[in-house]
């Protein structure tokens, strides 16, 4: 199967590419629109600077920092309020603030309060934490009651209980979780990079190339971006697969 | 361990689902409740569970923090566990595998231990949730019609399996066949008995 999947994910690739390249050619205007030959250009000549690495290294680790902040954040505050229902209460309002103010009224608000060095963890911080909060919430909720019985019954220990029924129940609801929440902490952190324009930034970089209408650099930056984003997805989950939660038949359930 | 019902009573709203229920269950015994659906066994189960809580009346245990081990109506097993794993969750490391897969045998093929329990059949999932009562440290054992779904042979084994793990241990079972307490050699308790009607 795999070999049928990956050549026709290829030529799927190669068909978008070529479109790209030919609607590129057509415009006939580099501002305008570049094309794929101009952005890989672009990006082979960025990469072969240290500037290059040095500011994906500050934005993404900036970025991560405020992610794994508010992953810690949301389990502690979501465990906290399925445990005591007066702290979901008392959080609800502060949560849904959280969830619906845009992301630029926060970033101008950050930029006075903390200044734009940090600002992307500011920010990362506050759009992953509702979203972590609440499916661990929603995930300790789906335990199953009949097993909580079964254990009560039986007095099974407490961190048997944890391990076994609670976090079977938990993990899915964090994976689809993070999957949302670290798209977001990236496309978010780089929005604010790109309003507070700190040094050593894919955001500040972004809006260089918006300053000096160099679109294949625009492109360069944003396929960064979506590197960034799927490297880091990918080590959150494989961070994730492997918590032991007691469900040794997992790989057969799929 | 001696099990007292004092005039316990339960409703759910207007349906009164317990009325006045006194009974004494003696150490040892073997109790198989009968009556139709909807009479309250499970209700009362429950209540002895700690899973409920009573309107009024007492249970009296004649020892403090009794352990209770049960199979439920429902297997309740960790459908993602094998058998030998849902033994251990409730085991804890305090009894070695190979003593959980020798009391396992007797009423599982051998084949059928390390499976995931999803890929067992109902009765397979039902003996696997006996084993664990009877293997489970317990004062009083409980269970809520423990031969649903199993055929007339393997019931006699279970019954069999049963005894065996008693060891004067208080066991309250219900159960809809008369057929069932003679297997066993318990005393019939019927329901409207509990609650001090005419039998």
């Amino acid at each position: 199967m795999k070999s049928f999947h990956l050549p026709r994910k290829f030529l799927i690739l190669l068909f978008w590419t070529a479109l790209w390249q030919a609607a590129s050619a057509a415009v006939g205007n580099s501002i305008l629109l570049t094309g794929p030959a101009d952005v890989l250009k672009t990006l082979v000549s960025l990469a072969v600077t240290a500037d290059f690495w040095k500011t994906i290294a500050c934005s993404s680790g900036k970025i991560m920092l405020g992610f794994f902040l508010a992953f810690l954040a949301g389990l502690l505050l979501g465990t906290a309020a399925f445990r005591f229902s007066v702290l979901e209460d008392l959080l609800a309002p502060v949560i849904s603030l959280m969830k619906s103010i845009p992301v630029a009224s926060f970033v101008i608000l950050a930029l006075i309060w903390i200044g734009s060095d940090n600002l992307c963890i500011f920010i990362s911080f506050l759009v992953v934490l509702p979203m972590i909060y609440v499916n661990t919430l929603a995930g300790l909720r789906s335990t199953d009651p009949r097993l909580l019985e079964m254990a009560d019954v039986f007095q099974v220990p407490f961190f048997r209980r944890i391990r076994f029924l609670y976090l079977p129940a938990l993990l899915p609801y964090l994976v689809s979780g993070c999957r949302v929440a670290l798209g977001m902490s990236i496309k978010s952190g780089v929005a604010a990079e790109v309003i507070g324009t700190p040094a050593w930034s894919i955001g500040k970089q972004l809006y260089l190339s918006k300053t000096w209408l160099d679109t294949s650099s625009l492109f360069a930056w944003t396929l960064v971006i979506i590197a960034v984003s799927a490297l880091f997805e990918r080590a959150v989950l494989f961070l994730l697969d492997r918590v032991p939660c007691g469900t040794p038949y997992k790989e057969e359930m799929k | 361990m001696t099990l007292t019902l004092d005039h316990l009573q339960k409703s759910y709203g207007p349906l009164s689902v317990l009325r006045d229920c006194s009974f004494t269950f003696e150490d040892g015994g073997i109790y198989c409740l009968m009556g139709p659906s909807g009479s309250g066994k499970t209700t009362l189960f429950r209540i002895l569970m700690g899973l409920e809580k009573a309107d009024a009346g007492a249970v009296r245990f004649d020892k403090p923090s009794p352990k209770i081990s049960a199979v439920f109506q429902e297997d309740r097993l960790c459908e993602t566990f094998s058998p030998v794993e849902n033994l251990r969750f409730i085991l804890g490391k305090t009894v070695p595998e190979g003593e959980i897969r020798r009391e396992l045998s007797s009423l599982l093929p051998e084949e059928s231990l390390s499976r995931p329990v999803f890929t067992l059949s109902g009765g397979m999932k039902r003996r696997t949730a006996v084993c664990r009562a009877m293997t489970a440290p317990s004062d009083l054992i409980i269970m809520d019609e423990p031969f649903t779904g199993l055929d007339s042979e393997t019931k006699k084994q279970v019954v069999e399996y049963i005894k065996s793990r008693q060891r004067g241990r208080l066991l309250i079972m219900s159960t809809h066949q008369e057929e069932d307490v003679h297997l066993l050699g318990g005393e019939l308790v019927r329901m409207e008995r509990l609650a001090g009607e005419a039998l």
